[in-house]
């Protein structure tokens, strides 16, 4: 699985991560949760290989990670990807061309799942749909390991709600790992087996949910609340 | 949408909880399969490796059994059942006492206290 060793990533000379050391374990939902310009996003394309890091190592499996991960790698981006002139149905097969692991049974069931009509333009579609279109495109790919940034943001409770079954309903533990950035702590603290606080480009807690709820005895948002107030006083 | 687990517990207990208190309401049965892992984690939006801990957690306490291939079925142990329904009584009691004591009432105040309780709703239901 994916690790971190030592890594700093800076975008000129501004610190975008510093000294991140972290490791994976395969099979499990780990949350990355930080206020907007923490540095999570830098973090996910680290993993994706889609950036290099400055100092220190990001390894798969012990070999280096580089662009070519993709084959590995299941990406959600922040942003949206795809074309808008395709229909949901062209917009699948595009992916499915570019990723050997796309498994098209699975995409038929998610789209189903999720109440997508394939004939659809995508420029056409709700927020909310797009939404459920890019989570469609990353969870019918086989890649032991998942990457979704911020997959819940801006979108309304009905939505969220459907994504997130719609994410426990996919996603196979045995064969694959995820990793979720958001804010919305609330709704997704019973998905999680483990979360990481960032603050500023560093690690400020890396902790099980279990450890959380029988150690600490607070939930996600009260445990964000301490953390985050505390590491501000040091 | 998603049901809500109070922070003090694992949600992983929490689950376990939900199940033997529908084992007592007799909304599960003995012999009755319980849903695959991951469309009770769907049903009731968790990680199906929190699922997979609740199982576990009953199988150990031999409240269900899992059967290889098959499934998670509940147990059909009446035993082991009927000893269920005195563990969760006892331990209702206990947080209803402890929580009583705490606010500075005698053994003799909380049972008069139930007793009057328990008569009032009898005639409630009854009206």
């Amino acid at each position: 699985m994916i690790h971190l060793e030592q890594v700093s990533k800076h975008y000129l000379k501004k610190a975008a991560l510093s000294d991140i050391t972290l490791s994976l374990t395969p099979g499990t939902i780990t949350g990355v949760i930080g206020e907007n310009g923490s540095g999570k996003s830098t973090l996910l394309k680290l993993m994706a290989g889609l950036v290099r890091p400055t100092r220190g190592s990001v390894t798969f499996d012990g070999k280096p990670v580089t662009r070519r991960i993709a084959s590995h790698v299941s990406y959600l981006s922040e942003q949206e990807t795809y074309y808008p002139f395709y229909t949901v149905q062209e917009t699948i097969d595009w992916q499915a061309s570019q990723f050997p692991d796309f498994d098209h049974q699975i995409a038929e069931e998610i789209l189903h799942f999720m109440n997508l009509d394939p004939e659809d333009p995508v420029k056409n579609l709700s927020k909310g749909n797009r939404a459920r279109v890019k989570i469609l495109l990353s969870l019918a790919r086989k890649a032991p390991l998942i990457l979704m940034d911020e997959p819940l943001s801006g979108l309304d409770p009905m939505v969220r709600d459907s994504i997130i079954k719609g994410l426990i309903s996919f996603v196979d533990l045995e064969k694959q790992t995820l990793v979720i950035t958001t804010h919305e702590v609330d709704e997704i603290e019973s998905l999680l087996d483990h979360v990481i606080a960032i603050r500023e480009g560093k690690i400020i807690q890396s902790i099980s949910l279990e450890d959380l709820h029988l150690e600490e005895g607070v939930n996600l948002r009260q445990w964000m609340n301490q953390t985050y107030t505390s590491s501000t006083r040091s | 949408m998603a049901v809500q687990y109070e922070s003090t517990s694992p949600i992983y207990l929490q689950l376990a909880e939900k199940i033997r208190r529908q084992i007592l309401r007799h909304e599960l049965t003995p012999g009755e399969k319980l849903p695959s892992v991951r469309d009770m984690a769907v049903q009731s939006s968790v990680n199906p490796n929190t699922v997979q801990r609740t199982y576990s957690e009953l199988e150990r306490m031999g409240i269900v059994e899992s059967r290889r291939g098959q499934g998670t079925f509940i147990t059909e142990n009446e035993e082991r059942l009927e000893t269920l329904r005195d563990e969760m009584r006892e331990t209702q009691i206990a947080s209803f006492v402890q929580g009583m004591k705490e606010m500075g009432f005698a053994s003799e105040e909380i049972l008069s206290g139930l007793t009057t309780y328990l008569n009032n709703k009898k005639g409630e239901s009854n009206q």
